[in-house]
């Protein structure tokens, strides 16, 4: 594919897409690819299917985004709506640990780890698997249709539409309890969303990976852009050494007698055919490169035939480049690596990280939250006391009923009682059982002799009587009350 | 200026003009969008569907049959089928036996919570908290009985109502007939005394004793089967300061309140009472004896 024109569009800014073939490719960052594509595919396949023991209040999904219950499990973890500030937290992080990639190894998300990259490296080995390699993949493409194209083309379809749907089976086991809902959804009961969203992942899947892929990069995806304004001179990208292989020479015996200058790219386009989006990286960097560094592998594979020394694409930053142009050598990578602004990223990255984990092992699992009631605020009672109201509700987000007493400190001649109780049984503090990984709602009421007029402030707290004193469990939650009188 | 002359064709685009000029400028003739006319003419074809299918003239059903008042009734039919097993659960429970289902009283209080803002606020109050001569249903002083089947009766034949033979009734007598001014201030001062707010007043008791004890009691405590309120306690329907209380004595106090039975169907007042019951001074069934017992003045039913 030729280079798109951006600055200057004369013919419109959409090209049609030539389709791209690339060839099958051997070596370190092809060998880097399968791994993270393994990782990756197996990552998000298995995860649903990962059991974890919560106990018999608690599913049993190691990881779980129970939207109907308001719930995220995450192994060890429970997120309540009211700490969503983690997940707020988690995507923070993912986006400071895209900047720290960035300005460290360049655009490796999208040459490794971006959905699309995987995918339609997947859809790639497949087509591969059934029309053969470039060139016969070339050849069944300018041929006419017949049965064996047609047959070809049918068998490729469906194994990508296979897939697809289980790409976008996948997806639906991460909000309900997987083998549950592998079983309704193959025998037909499972809720229409499940079977919406099958069909809408299935559909993008086929048509991004499949028929799109790398326009989604060229049109649709931010990314491009955004990691292409966050690279510096020295992020790491795929760079054609030209000052080495400059002029390129096809004819290198004829060229070598002739004493003709000759550089070492024999223009043998090994690195444009294994291209997965069809660019020249030897016309420098470009939006429609992902980085993907097949082209690397490519091009080592011909200059060992040539016994010469590899690199001559290679990922190396634009401060290096200079430097090698003029004759100097490439600073090492970890040296370009360690420098402030990846140390600044990670600092920052790394904080948010400690900061959640400390949260996450502080935080108390009772809550509670109240609020008074206004109309009437104030009630006097037959025997001359004045009595408030709240409703209040109990937040125990551990998985198991508990115990608890809501103790009153302050307000010294009050007494609390709740709407199941008789004013007769009113004391200073009252036992109540929690449901578990629920909240309870209760109706408080306070009295107090009445007095002068004004606010009164006492606190409210919940104290876990099945804990050890001392220990995580039995850590309180206490709110600040005010009692009025008139 | 406008002029008129033949269409030529514009040199850059290609397209005719439509033959208008203003002041030079000439407007094009650029046909619509294909996408543009495709969805008109589907609208178009879809116009006419519509109004063969539902009713789009006047005193027409249209195909389909439907109707926005149909749809209404339908969705109302479909709301009070779906509230009818408790609302007939509610109502084939006795009153008194509510409080012991916690689910079913929930639902009657949510109920009545509902009906209590469109029967009861203007007296009342919204938050039930009353005011001066109609009273605060929030606290736990009831001046004809405070168990959930007491403020049923209440409710559903209200307070000294002419229209009901057997309402809560009650008659105070106006003593300014009766008494004299000064027995009048003697009477003040020992309501002041058994309330609390006053230094006793013999002479006072001894009227109390003679004039007032068959309805209060002998110790000022109230009876609930005349309505008659408790004295000595901390709440006031009208005012327990001397003008008012001289007021009250003198001229006597006659509260009335609708009766609701026959206006309201029975569920609708079994959980008004619910609501009124869950308040902060609903009391146990059957009433249990008041908190600061003295007397035998106050007999439950």
């Amino acid at each position: 594919m030729s280079a798109l024109d951006l600055i200057n569009p004369s013919s419109g800014l959409y090209r049609k897409r030539e389709p791209v073939f690339p060839r099958v490719v051997n070596g370190r960052f092809r060998r880097l690819k399968w791994a993270v594509m393994a990782l990756c595919l197996a990552v998000y396949y298995i995860t649903p299917w990962l059991r974890w023991d919560r106990g018999p209040w608690a599913p049993d999904q190691a990881v779980l985004v129970d939207l109907a219950g308001r719930r995220f499990f995450m192994f060890d973890i429970e997120i309540w709506p009211q700490e969503f500030y983690f997940v707020a937290g988690l995507l923070i992080m993912a986006g400071i640990g895209l900047f720290l990639v960035t300005s460290a190894v360049g655009r490796a998300w999208c040459g490794y780890a971006c959905p699309q990259t995987v995918w339609t490296d997947l859809f790639q080995h497949v087509e591969r698997w059934i029309d053969g390699d470039r060139n016969a993949q070339l050849r069944l493409n300018a041929a006419p249709w017949g049965a064996a194209k047609l047959g070809r083309r049918l068998s490729k379809w469906s194994l990508w539409l296979l897939i697809a749907m289980a790409t976008g089976g996948a997806w639906i086991f991460y909000f309900a309890d997987a083998p549950t809902l592998a079983r309704q959804f193959l025998t037909g009961t499972a809720p229409f969303v499940a079977y919406a969203t099958v069909a809408v992942l299935s559909f993008t899947t086929f048509t991004l990976g499949g028929l799109m892929r790398e326009q989604v990069c060229i049109y649709m995806c931010p990314w491009p852009r955004i990691q292409t304004a966050m690279l510096d001179e020295k992020s790491l990208i795929v760079t054609y050494r030209d000052w080495r292989g400059e002029p390129r020479t096809q004819g290198v015996k004829k060229a070598a007698a002739s004493g003709e200058k000759m550089g070492d790219c024999i223009d043998c386009s090994a690195c444009v055919s294994v291209c997965p989006t069809g660019v020249d990286i030897r016309n420098g960097p470009q939006l429609g490169c992902i980085n993907c560094a097949l082209c690397i592998d490519a091009c080592d594979e011909v200059m060992a035939k040539l016994n010469r020394p590899r690199g001559l694409i290679d990922y190396l930053n634009l401060d290096d480049q200079k430097r090698e142009r003029a004759g100097g050598q490439a600073t090492p990578v970890l040296k370009t690596l360690l420098r402030p602004r990846t140390l600044v990223y990670f600092g920052i990255w790394a904080s948010i990280g400690l900061a959640m984990l400390f949260t996450l092992g502080e935080r108390t699992r009772l809550a509670i939250d109240s609020a008074q009631d206004r109309n009437p605020m104030v009630v006097t009672l037959s025997d001359g006391q004045v009595r408030n109201g709240w409703t209040i509700k109990l937040r125990n987000m551990e998985s198991r009923p508990r115990r608890v007493a809501l103790v009153m400190s302050g307000l010294p001649a009050g007494s609390l009682w709740t709407d199941a109780m008789d004013r007769r049984d009113a004391a200073r503090s009252v036992n109540l059982q929690l449901a578990p990984d629920a909240t309870t709602r209760l109706h408080l009421y306070v009295a107090a002799p009445a007095g002068q007029a004004g606010e009164t402030g006492f606190t409210l707290v919940a104290r876990p009587l099945d804990a050890a004193r001392g220990t995580r469990d039995a850590r309180e939650a206490a709110r600040t009350l005010k009692f009025v009188r008139q | 200026m406008m002029t008129d002359h033949k269409p030529g064709v514009d040199e850059a685009t290609g397209t005719s003009f439509v033959g208008h000029e203003w002041d030079g400028i000439q407007e094009l003739d650029t046909p619509l969008p294909r996408w543009w006319v495709y969805i008109f003419a589907a609208t178009v074809v879809f116009a006419a569907g519509y109004v063969v299918a539902y009713p789009a003239a006047p005193d027409t059903d249209g195909l389909t049959g439907w109707s926005s008042h149909r749809q209404l009734a339908e969705t109302l039919t479909a709301e009070a089928a779906a509230r009818a097993p408790r609302l007939n659960a509610i109502a084939a429970t006795p009153i008194e036996q509510l409080p012991a289902n916690p689910a079913l009283m929930r639902s009657a209080i949510e109920g009545g919570r509902a009906a209590f803002k469109v029967n009861c606020v203007q007296c009342h109050g919204a938050g039930a908290a009353g005011s001066k001569g109609y009273p605060n249903l929030n606290d736990d002083d009831w001046l004809w009985g405070g168990d959930i089947a007491s403020i049923h009766t209440t409710i559903s034949k209200g307070v000294r109502n002419p229209d009901v033979d057997d309402t809560r009734f009650s008659q105070m007598p106006a003593f300014a007939d009766i008494l004299s001014k000064g027995q009048i201030q003697q009477l003040v001062s020992h309501v002041r005394a058994i309330s609390g707010q006053g230094k006793p007043s013999p002479a006072g008791a001894a009227l109390f004793a003679e004039n007032c004890a068959s309805c209060h009691g002998p110790d000022g405590k109230g009876m609930r089967e005349q309505g008659a309120p408790n004295l000595t306690d901390g709440i006031w329907l009208y005012g327990g300061d001397r003008a008012t209380l001289t007021e009250t004595i003198a001229k006597a106090r006659y509260g009335v309140m609708p009766h609701w039975a026959g206006r309201l169907d029975p569920v609708t007042i079994k959980m008004l009472a619910a609501y009124v019951h869950s308040l902060g001074g609903g009391e146990a069934n059957p009433p249990p004896p008041p908190i600061a017992t003295a007397g035998g003045a106050n007999v439950g039913p």
